[in-house]
């Protein structure tokens, strides 16, 4: 296939950035989108300039590392798949490409297609978990947890934190990120003593931390490669506004 | 069989000597427990504890460390720690729970895992895991994972291979994203609370060492390319596997050798490098574009078929060979398990097959899986509910439907069981340096069962280290680490980041790391052979050589830099590889993931040699000359040696 | 936002139903007009009920408009970079329509007033004739006016069409069991409500009322 690849380049975070233009040859229609850059980076690589850099790691759709908005959608066409798991054969030959990165306030860029997703962990820090400490845990069986809410938690806990939400959201809201944690764990009965607070805190943190605020626009469910459903959003509002009024 | 003393010298034999060997061995632990010095809760706070790795290994021994009250400093390379490489586990995660009551037990999952490693594990250790396997079941439910539940409520169990019991607790087919995000959750409420403080996008490139101790690390922050330092009373390791030596693997991108290996350098010796798993079903190589193999998962073996064409070179596509041109070798070979045999044993195989000219698509290196059998019997719904995720992500990955057309799979690496060599408590031969998960060489022996992966990691992190650690504690206070000692660390690290940017020569760090992935699979991979493993050492060789005078690393020191990073866990690779190869060339016999030609009866079947390798090999660096070799006897009190036989 | 969003409905179903009674005369929609103006008597003075609905009114929309300022205001907060490639839209047209759509509703609420309470805007804008304004007002001669209306109401049917799925979202009692009915309900009462509205000025336009 041949293509004309056009991508942002931004050399650090203080630098303003621009598109820029690369024509490829020669790419395989089996070529995932990301060995494609792989082979667009070797030649730039060997030519002398410096390749360029995008996040990626396990290159299977799970860690959620991989990022890249692909013609205005984040992870690119193709539903439920991220980034490194979308192959060239859903493009056409000759087509033109266009390639940024994640953009919101949250997640600053750091170089080129790079962006910084710490705000996610904090997000987490602020509550998105189940206070354990190690050893003290009663056996696994002590607490049936009924297979529709155990099902249900699983399908919230599948978020790989990868931030596209933020990415498609014209409010660069993480509300769906935020909601899924909040879901997970106020599902299950291990999560029920600190469901209000883990609510009321991540909320305020998800604020605090510039991102935006949601008007329900459902943009994030569509990006989302794992198919976080926008029902958690409205579960973690109730939680919230019942947390609220105690 | 030639000698093979002139790539290595042998040194003392090492023993463990912190597992209380005289106490029978269920009750080593609690013994050990009990040994062990413990450190008031005061002094805790004015320990401060490294711990390098995010993964399930380091996060769990991050969030219990700091629960405990220790100070700990914590670093990983990806941007967050819930990327470490542990969330790409799918099957599960064994536990001796026996909640299906079918005579599972803490003494059988032992038995399992030492016969599974055939018998090249130390049985204190691999007993001690099995104990603790419940306990982790207890924590994660605690925490929150959403393990797969049956209707009334309670816990679902698949069985998994090497087992004939069914104990295996997962979470669909992404267990090791749920049990990561729990043991991340519970690190970030550590970093929350203060006790933690993280450091992602951080590499650590150097251990500081003082008076023979470790105490500190120089790490690279991979955002602005700066060098810094940091000191503590202990440093964890617990950085994962290094199966990316090959280039292609199932592993991330990402994961390195590169932590253990420069530890390495400091003294820690690496055990049983050449100790490779190779899982049989992947997805097959496409092109030269190809980055990583994925899996898929080892359940597609219960409902697919394993063939191939009988004729070599038969280029018809697989609806146009009539059953009787096709050969179904695992069942021809192995009528009792057919295709459910081992994982190398699959593997080997199907290399086999293809090395015979008989392996489908793209440069014959492929076999197929084919599910019409199963569609016919059990009716395309029922296969769809069993596996429609992973064809789905099969076709994703290559474009074919295989409801239509057998899927095409081939081994790939995806599991290192060699790794640092550690004691009983963890603690590597460096004194203060202890290693986690799968970056040490502990549990698994020359072959690790499924599930078992995870079960050691959350181990190590949440029940082990917590307990060892304070006994070292206790026993060395720190003394200050001079600033020259740290400044030398982190000159030396400057260094290499100049030495690698000022080559500026014709080649791209990924064209050698391409080509000693090519070397090491050809010639250590799932077979080995002594004239192969001799030339691939010489090859290695001559590529490092290359490397250093020929490679091209674009860009600067002193910003984001990927080909940087990249350039300096190849050059790490490049010497790791020559280790593995001379591992593979001194270990004569056949034993689990290492398979000598040389070493095999009449069926092709492996041939161990208890007699002269009941023993773990722990290599010495010396600075580039020939390494030495301490062997570890292995003994067995309480498993006894036998083959294994799958016919 | 939700709040203020299910307040100015309330009023908009009254004030549908109120304008539908033109079509039953001059003497019936100016009573009704009057009437108005007696609620709560003798309790209330004249006029005071629907003085304390049009500051109610005026607060409220204050309100939503505040808090649709505040959210737009941290939307731009949260992305200061735009894309270079316009974002698809993949989710609803409607949801994506809610803030320019919001601002002619309130355009459109400013020149209503102007035209049919005040009268400023109306050819015929006499006080107490509220059928004669609204007659003169959407003349057929004052077909743009008649457009404007039209304009508005459908962005109004949109705004309507996600604000009360989006409120009964943001109030947490959305139930994904139900989804589809809330869409249908969702869709069929904006579709009513706009066209409730409009199909007063179209009739006054096209003749059939005069
Ligand atoms: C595809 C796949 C499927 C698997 N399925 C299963 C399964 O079903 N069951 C099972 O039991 N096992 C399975 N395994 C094996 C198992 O997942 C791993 O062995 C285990 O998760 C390793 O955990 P870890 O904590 O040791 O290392 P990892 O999870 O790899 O973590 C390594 C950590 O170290 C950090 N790190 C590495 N190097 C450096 C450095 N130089 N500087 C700073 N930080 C560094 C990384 O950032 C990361 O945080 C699977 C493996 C793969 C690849
Ligand atoms: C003054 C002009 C107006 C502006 C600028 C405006 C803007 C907005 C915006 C931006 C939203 C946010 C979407 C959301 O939160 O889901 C919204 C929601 C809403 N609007 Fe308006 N709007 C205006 C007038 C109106 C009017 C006149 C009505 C009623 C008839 C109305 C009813 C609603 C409702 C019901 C919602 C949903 C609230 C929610 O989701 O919480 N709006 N509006
Ligand atoms: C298109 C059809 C509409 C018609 C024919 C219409 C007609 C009228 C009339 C005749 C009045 C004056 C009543 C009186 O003075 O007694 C009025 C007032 C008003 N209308 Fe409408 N209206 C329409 C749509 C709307 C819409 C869609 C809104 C809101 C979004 C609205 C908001 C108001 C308000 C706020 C007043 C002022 C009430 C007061 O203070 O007395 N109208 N309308
Ligand atoms: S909700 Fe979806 S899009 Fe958002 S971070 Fe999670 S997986 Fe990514
Ligand atoms: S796209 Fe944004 S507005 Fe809400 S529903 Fe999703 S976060
Ligand atoms: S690289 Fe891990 S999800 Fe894409």
């Amino acid at each position: 296939m041949k293509l004309k690849l056009r991508i942002w380049r931004q050399k650090n975070a203080a630098d303003k950035g621009q598109m820029v233009t690369y024509d490829i040859d020669d790419i395989s229609e089996d070529a995932s989108f990301l060995e494609m850059l792989d082979v667009l980076n070797e030649r730039l690589a060997l030519e002398g300039e410096e390749p360029i850099a995008f996040d990626h790691d396990c290159r299977e759709g799970i860690c959620g590392m991989c990022s890249l908005v692909i013609n205005g959608q984040p992870h690119g066409p193709e539903r439920n798949t991220t980034t490194c798991q979308l192959h060239m054969r859903k493009f056409k030959d000759g087509e033109t490409i266009d390639v940024e990165p994640w953009r919101a306030k949250a997640f600053p860029v750091v170089k080129d297609l790079v962006v910084d997703r710490s705000a996610f962990d904090k997000v987490i820090a602020a509550g998105g978990y189940i206070s354990a400490p190690t050893g003290t845990a009663p056996d696994a069986h002590a607490t049936p947890v009924p297979k529709v809410d155990a099902d249900k938690a699983f399908v919230a806990a599948e978020c790989i934190g990868c931030g596209a939400c933020v990415a498609a959201c014209p409010n660069g809201s993480g509300t769906l990120f935020l909601s899924a944690k909040v879901a997970h764990l106020g599902l299950l009965p291990q999560g029920q003593p600190e469901r209000d607070s883990r609510v009321l805190n991540m909320v305020q943190a998800h604020e605090d931390l510039d991102f935006g605020g949601c008007t329900n626009t459902g943009e994030c469910t569509i990006a989302c490669p794992k198919g976080i459903p926008q029902e958690f959003i409205g579960r973690m509002n109730r939680d919230w506004l019942s947390a609220s009024g105690k | 069989m030639s000698d093979a003393t002139e790539f290595y010298s042998s040194g003392e034999p090492i023993a463990d000597t912190k597992a209380p060997a005289a106490a029978p061995v269920e009750e080593r632990w609690t013994q050990r427990k009990f040994d062990v010095k413990l450190v008031n809760p005061a002094n805790k706070r004015k320990k401060t504890v490294i711990i390098v790795g995010t993964g399930l290994a380091g996060g769990s021994a991050g969030a219990t460390l700091g629960e405990l009250g220790y100070k700990v400093i914590q670093f990983c390379f990806q941007d967050s720690p819930r990327r470490a490489h542990s969330i790409a586990a799918q099957g599960g995660i064994n536990a001796a729970k026996n909640y299906r009551n079918d005579g599972d037990s803490v003494h059988r999952l032992f038995y399992d895992t030492v016969k599974g490693g055939d018998f090249r594990a130390r049985e204190s250790n691999v007993h001690r895991l099995a104990e603790i396997s419940t306990q982790i079941i207890d924590q994660c439910v605690a925490q929150g994972v959403p393990f797969a539940r049956e209707y009334g409520g309670l816990l679902d169990n698949r069985s998994f291979g090497g087992a004939q019991v069914s104990r295996t607790f997962y979470a669909r087919g992404q267990t090791g994203q749920q049990l990561l995000l729990g043991a991340y959750q519970a690190l970030m409420r550590q970093v929350d609370a203060g006790n933690v403080e993280l450091h992602a996008r951080h590499e650590m490139l150097d251990l500081i060492m003082h008076e023979g101790k470790a105490r500190g690390v120089v790490v690279r922050d991979l955002m602005n390319g700066e060098i810094k330092s940091y000191t503590a009373d202990v440093v964890i390791l617990a950085t994962g596997g290094y199966g990316n030596v090959y280039f292609l693997s199932t592993n991330a991108m990402g994961s390195n050798v590169t932590a253990a290996w420069r530890a390495h350098k400091h003294g820690a010796y690496f055990a049983n490098p050449c100790y490779t798993q190779i899982h049989p079903t992947c997805i097959p190589v496409s092109g030269d574009h190809q980055s990583k193999l994925t899996l898929m998962s080892e359940s597609l073996r219960n409902d697919g078929r394993v063939w191939v064409p009988k004729e070599a070179g038969d280029s018809r596509r697989p609806s146009d060979i009539p059953e009787d041109e096709r050969d179904y070798y695992l069942e021809r070979i192995y009528p009792a398990f057919g295709n459910l045999v081992p994982r190398d044993i699959a593997s080997r195989a199907a290399k086999n097959v293809c090395d015979e000219g008989r392996g489908v698509g793209p440069g014959g290196l492929g076999v197929y899986l084919d599910f019409s059998d199963a569609i016919e019997r059990l009716g395309r719904k029922a296969v769809e509910a069993k596996y429609d995720n992973l064809f789905q992500m099969y076709e994703r990955i290559t474009g074919e439907n295989p409801y239509e057309q057998p899927m095409r799979i081939y081994p790939a690496v995806h599991y290192t069981m060699g790794g640092l060599w550690v004691d009983y408590d963890l603690e590597s031969t460096v004194p203060g340096l202890f290693v986690l998960g799968e970056a040490n060489f502990s549990d698994h022996g020359a072959n690790r069962l499924g599930a078992s992966a995870l079960m050691q990691g959350l181990a190590d992190g949440y029940f082990v280290i917590p307990q060892t650690v304070g006994e070292y504690l206790a026993k060395n206070p720190a003394t200050a680490v001079p600033d020259a000692t740290v400044q030398a660390a982190v000159d030396g690290v400057n260094a290499q980041v100049e030495k690698l940017l000022s080559i500026k020569g014709e080649r791209t760090v990924d064209s050698y790391h391409r080509e000693l992935g090519h070397i090491m699979w050809e010639y250590c991979g799932m077979e080995r052979t002594d004239e192969g493993l001799r030339k691939a050492i010489g090859m290695i060789r001559a590529l490092r050589e290359d490397f250093w005078q020929n490679v091209t690393v674009p860009g600067s020191g002193d910003d984001l830099n990927q080909s940087l990073e990249k350039a300096g866990r190849v050059a790490d690779f490049l010497e790791l590889g020559e280790l593995m190869c001379i591992d593979a060339l001194h270990r004569t016999e056949s034993c689990g993931g290492h398979f000598r030609a040389e070493s095999q009866d009449e069926d092709g079947e492996a041939k161990r040699d208890d007699e002269n390798f009941s023993y773990a090999a722990a290599w010495e660096w010396t600075g580039g000359d020939k390494p030495v070799l301490h062997k570890e006897d292995l003994v067995f009190e309480y498993v006894k040696p036998s083959t294994r036989s799958y016919k | 936002m939700a709040v203020t969003g299910a307040l100015m409905v309330l009023f908009l179903i009254g004030h549908m139903v109120g304008n539908l009674k033109i079509f039953f005369g001059l003497e019936e929609f100016n009573g009704y007009a009057a009437w108005l103006r007696t609620i709560g008597e003798p309790a209330l003075h004249h006029e005071w009920f629907l003085w304390i609905m049009r500051v109610g009114l005026v607060v409220v929309v204050v309100m939503h408009f505040g808090a649709a300022a505040e959210l737009t205001a941290r939307a731009k907060r949260a992305r200061p970079v735009k894309y270079q490639h316009r974002p698809k839209v993949n989710g609803s047209y409607a949801a994506r329509t809610m803030r320019w759509g919001g601002v002619i509703i309130l355009l459109f609420i400013i020149w209503h007033i102007l035209d049919l309470t005040v009268g400023v805007a109306n050819p015929h804008g006499v006080h107490g004739e509220a059928y004669q304004n609204v007659v003169a007002g959407f003349a057929p001669d004052r077909w743009w006016v008649t457009i404007f209306y039209v304009v508005s109401m459908i962005m109004l049917g949109f705004h309507l069409r996600h604000g009360l799925v989006s409120a009964v979202q943001t109030l947490g009692a959305k139930n994904p069991k139900h989804d589809r009915t809330l869409n249908v309900v969702a869709t069929g009462f904006a579709v009513l409500l706009s066209i409730g509205f409009l199909i007063v000025p179209i009739s006054v336009t096209l003749g059939v009322v005069d």
